[in-house]
């Protein structure tokens, strides 16, 4: 049987319950024939008369995808009456795998101390896509949920058989089926089925809608969902004992670096070879298109080679990009991708915004412009690729261990059953990141070496050629009636997101780029105006792509940066109500909640509802001061203020207030005092949840004031934490109030819904920074990030 | 290649490395040690901060050569499996998300805190400023060591106390 060499301890302990006789994997392929055997010494053992048999190296079918229509596929319950959850989910830190936990604990009616939960293992869990659109909790935690409930249903048959009563005289609590009539007639989870199989069928179309014939429970029946149970992983990530896919290390291993282009768009002429080959463990160097990378056997070794390398490059005749200085220039003076052709899309349009503009008594214009920004992960991209007998296993941090398992099968010409991926923890995963590109290198090189391959990046190659979350150039235009109404709002927004690069795509991942391979059609690159519930009747919504003259083999390269585009639509968005409120001479809070009570129309998940809850209880919180925005700045050299934004994200809705100091001495903002009132329905755990959402907040003060990829006009000149800052201790507020709101209608429902929680609250922090500072100064800022030199300029433009 | 002597953890390790190649790479694959980690190998992040003789330090530019001195990492700040007073707080305020910084977060904290046991916010502030994380933590990493701090100085144990004394201890 083939096991690899070193397994996360983690995924070991869930694994060792099956040592005695045969893998998870093999329980898993076997057939509804099983034999159970004892033996004293080594516990339980199940041995199946499999469809597969047992793997052998090189064996066809070596890692068949879990079945999501069988419950032994979800869960396992072990003799000892603990149970081992497998979730096609992974964490990247937002305690997602404690929360599905706590639900699947509640759903079975088990402690959750005697649970574990594996993630995102692809020959091991069900594909639920791994993370992405903050969905675990709202998505793929109720199929989770409906076969934990399956499996107490199944567990109180089998006691009802045993005890010859009927399933609804029995009693459950923390895997103890009793009596009722007679409480001293029990049984365990584990008596009943531990160390087998369900074998129980489950039905649906599809992996969220996987369930059996149970319901799950009532909220109000939850025990441990809504308490803030710790995070499992924190003990281990604190001691230094958690295995992290950086560490995995393999027999036979060796170190690769990247060589990457020095200009964008630059072709290889040469390379020699003979400036690497003295170095100490020296193995290969690696060349196929314009992809280089270099092996050595020792990790230092290979930073020496890729740095020592001598690579011949030729520029590209034309410009790739604009320098980043001209960067919204650009963009407003471009042609739009598809226009004059009929494909580009058509803007959405309520009422006759053109129409309402020039009938009304103030009209307020404002345009807006957000950079590039980088996921810029702390640990820069990192796998390791292990092609022993033919077969891939890659160890990652991907977010997405299922589309990175098709997309390097896929680049590899390989058939997906003989690739694996196995998600351990790493740095924040927040969108798109240049995880996928390291692993599809890894894999590359490993199968071409024929040994183990760790892949890492460098920083700066992290900082200049990961993804980027894309620039925009927005205009807005708004319309106010006598009476201060507003009556008409006109959004154009120009996004350079052309050629977006999708999640482990094997035509678009940056070796394939380099290669030469090209997508058959590239993303057109779309986008939409900001997420909100305001009753404005005329309206228009128009966002348009454009490109740069090199769309490939580029560090400008687009991927979803955490809530993909929401900071930046938001930010105009939020800014220019702020705007309109202002010309109102109204309170920006009285603004928005009269824009939310517009119309008592609502859709089936409350969104506007639960709008006017969030935007109140932010106020509340905060202890808001009605009054016109902005106040009178004060003669010192700190001036003060607070500004509000809101947003929904899916069905999330959130408000935040952000509470600025201005120095006008040398143009640092520092945000003092964040209030976020966040309504994501059911709360799993309240204490992950507020993690959560304070990690999203600051992640968005470091956008607003200090985030931007900088490029001359052939490459990126963003390359570490100096050139592309990030917030620090210093800039952190000193006070973060987050305020749980539910503002359902009906808020006791037994089936209230949970929402996402990992992105919403992020996007709603640049209009609400840049709105206090407007309060604090009078100074509107339009254009991110809002670094000190900007805001002097400004402040001096406004002779402050 | 040449040999080198290291003191980590309260061992002594004899290497044949060339004596260049910076201390983290040695501490992670000649080692095997986890805590500290690659995150700039330019000393900017303090991703892969260990102490030596008590001072943090950066291992990703400190040749192996020249850690002379007893380095402690991450691993090595816990006692017969109990965890120093400043991880207990990073338990007790749950702060990792997802943790690759941690590392250096505690390590820098533990300086910190052994220099100046009861360090005001702003200290806390200036401190721990170079120790950056991109999940953005640094709220509950101020609050963790304000808790650590209060362990350390009001609880019964010390220095390597239960970390209990400051259970207790408002966030």
């Amino acid at each position: 049987m083939k096991r690899p060499a070193e397994l996360s301890p983690r995924l070991e302990d869930a694994l060792a319950r099956w040592e005695g006789g045969t893998s998870r994997r093999d329980f898993l392929k076997t057939s509804g024939i099983f034999v159970l055997g004892f033996s004293g010494v080594s516990g339980i053992g199940v041995a199946g008369l499999g469809r597969h048999g047992s793997g052998g190296p090189g064996e066809a079918n070596l890692y068949p995808d879990p079945d999501f229509l069988q419950l032994d596929s979800w869960l396992v319950v072990h003799e000892d009456g603990t149970a081992t959850f497998y979730v096609g989910k992974t964490d990247g830190g937002q305690g997602t795998g404690t929360a599905m936990r706590q639900m699947m604990c509640d759903e079975l009616d088990l402690a959750y101390d005697r649970a574990t939960l594996v993630m995102g293992r692809t020959d091991m869990t069900v594909d639920q896509g791994g993370s992405g659109g903050s969905d675990a909790i709202e998505r793929d935690a109720l199929p989770a949920r409906r076969v934990a409930a399956e499996a107490r249903r199944v567990l109180l048959e089998l006691a009802s058989e045993r005890f010859e009563v009927p399933a609804d005289e029995l009693r459950v609590s923390e895997g103890v089926i009793s009596v009722a009539s007679d409480p001293t007639r029990t049984a365990t989870y584990g008596e009943l089925i531990g160390g087998r199989r369900f074998d129980v069928a489950l039905t649906g179309r599809n992996v969220n809608e996987t369930t059996g014939l149970a319901s799950v429970k009532p909220v109000q029946e939850l025990k441990i969902v809504g308490q803030s149970v710790p995070r499992y992983d924190i003990p281990a990530k604190v001691d230094g004992s958690l295995e992290w896919a950086i560490d995995v290390k393999l027999p036979g291993m060796v170190h690769a670096r990247n060589v990457r282009p020095p200009f964008a768009g630059a072709r290889l002429v040469s390379l020699d070879e003979s400036s690497v080959r003295d170095i100490p463990g020296f193995i290969r160097v690696f060349r196929e298109g314009n992809y280089v990378a270099v092996v050595c056997e020792r990790e230092e070794q290979a930073i020496q080679a890729a740095e020592s390398l001598a690579v011949e490059w030729e520029r590209p005749e034309a410009a790739p990009f604009p320098p980043s200085e001209d960067l919204f220039d650009y963009m407003r003076g471009a042609t739009p991708v598809g226009a004059g052709t009929g494909s580009s899309p058509r803007p959405r349009e309520e009422g006759d915004p053109d129409a309402a503009l020039t009938g009304a008594a103030t009209v307020v214009e404002a345009a807006y412009d957000i950079p590039f920004q980088g996921h810029t992960a702390i640990g820069p991209a990192h796998a390791v690729a292990d092609p022993s007998d033919g077969q891939m296993t890659v160890y990652t941090n991907d977010m997405k261990p299922y589309s990175h398992r098709t997309g390097i099968a896929e680049f590899l010409g390989m058939p997906p059953e003989q690739v694996r991926v196995i998600w351990m923890e790493g740095p924040q995963l927040y969108g798109r990141t240049a995880a996928d590109d390291a692993g599809f290198e890894a894999a590359y090189l490993a199968r071409e070496l024929g040994r183990p391959v760790r892949m890492q990046w460098m920083r700066h190659e992290e900082t200049a050629w990961d993804t980027k979350g894309p620039a925009f150039a927005i205009d807005l235009r708004g319309g106010l009636d006598e009476a201060g109404n507003a009556v008409a709002l006109d959004y154009r927004a120009r996004i350079a997101n052309y050629a977006h690069v999708g999640y482990n795509q094997a035509d678009t991942v940056l070796i394939a780029q380099l290669m030469g391979i090209r997508p058959e059609r590239p993303a057109p690159g779309g986008g939409r105006g900001p997420d909100e519930m305001y009753h404005i009747p005329n309206r228009r919504d128009e966002t348009q792509a454009v490109r740069f003259p090199l769309a490939f083999e580029t560090p400008l390269r687009t991927g979803n940066l955490r809530d993909p585009n929401g900071p930046q639509t938001t930010f105009a968005g939020e800014s220019f109500i702020d705007e309109m409120a202002a010309a109102a001479n109204a309170d920006p809070v009285e603004f928005r909640l009269r824009l939310l009570s517009g119309t008592t129309e609502d859709d089936t998940t409350f969104r506007r509802a639960r709008s006017i809850a969030v935007v109140e209880a932010a106020a509340e919180a905060y202890g808001w001061d009605a009054r016109p925005s902005p106040r009178a700045p004060g003669d010192g050299r700190i001036l003060t203020g607070r500004g509000i934004s809101y947003a929904y994200r899916i069905q999330t809705t959130v408000a935040t207030i952000a509470e600025v100091e201005v120095d006008r001495e040398s143009g640092r903002v520092l945000v003092k005092r964040m209030v976020c009132a966040h309504d994501c329905g059911l709360v799993i755990n309240p204490d992950g949840l507020e993690n959560t959402i304070q990690g999203n907040l600051l992640h968005g003060i470091s956008r607003t004031l200090f985030e931007e990829v900088q490029f001359d006009g052939e490459k990126v000149t963003s390359v570490d934490w100096r050139t592309h800052p990030t917030l620090t201790h210093m800039d952190a507020p000193e006070r973060i109030d987050v305020a749980i709101v539910n503002g359902d209608p009906n808020p006791d429902r037994p089936d209230l819904p949970h929402y996402g929680a990992g992105e919403p609250s992020h996007r709603t922090v640049p209009a609400a920074v840049a709105n206090a500072i407007h309060d604090a100064t009078g100074v509107r800022m339009r254009r991110i990030p809002l670094r000190p030199e900007r805001v002097l300029e400004e402040l001096a433009a406004a002779g402050l | 290649m040449s040999e080198v002597t290291l003191r980590v953890n309260g061992e002594t390790h004899a290497l044949d490395v060339d004596p260049a190649t910076p201390l983290l790479y040695v501490l992670r694959n000649d080692l095997g040690l986890r805590g500290p980690r690659f995150g700039c190998g330019l000393g900017q992040c303090g991703t892969c901060t260990v102490l030596m003789d008590g001072r943090a330090i950066r291992s990703c530019m400190r040749p192996v050569s020249r850690a002379e001195g007893e380095i402690t990492t991450l691993e090595g700040l816990s006692t017969d499996g109990e965890l120093d007073p400043v991880q207990q707080a990073w338990i007790d305020e749950q702060v990792p998300q997802c943790g690759y910084c941690q590392n250096g977060q505690i390590l820098t904290a533990k300086a910190l805190l052994d220099r100046n046991p009861t360090p005001s916010d702003e200290e806390i502030r200036q401190g721990m400023n170079g120790a950056l994380c991109r999940c953005m933590t640094y709220y509950r990493v101020q609050s963790a060591v304000r808790r650590a701090s209060d362990a350390m100085t009001n609880g019964a144990g010390g220095a390597n106390g239960t970390g209990e004394a400051g259970g207790e201890v408002d966030r």
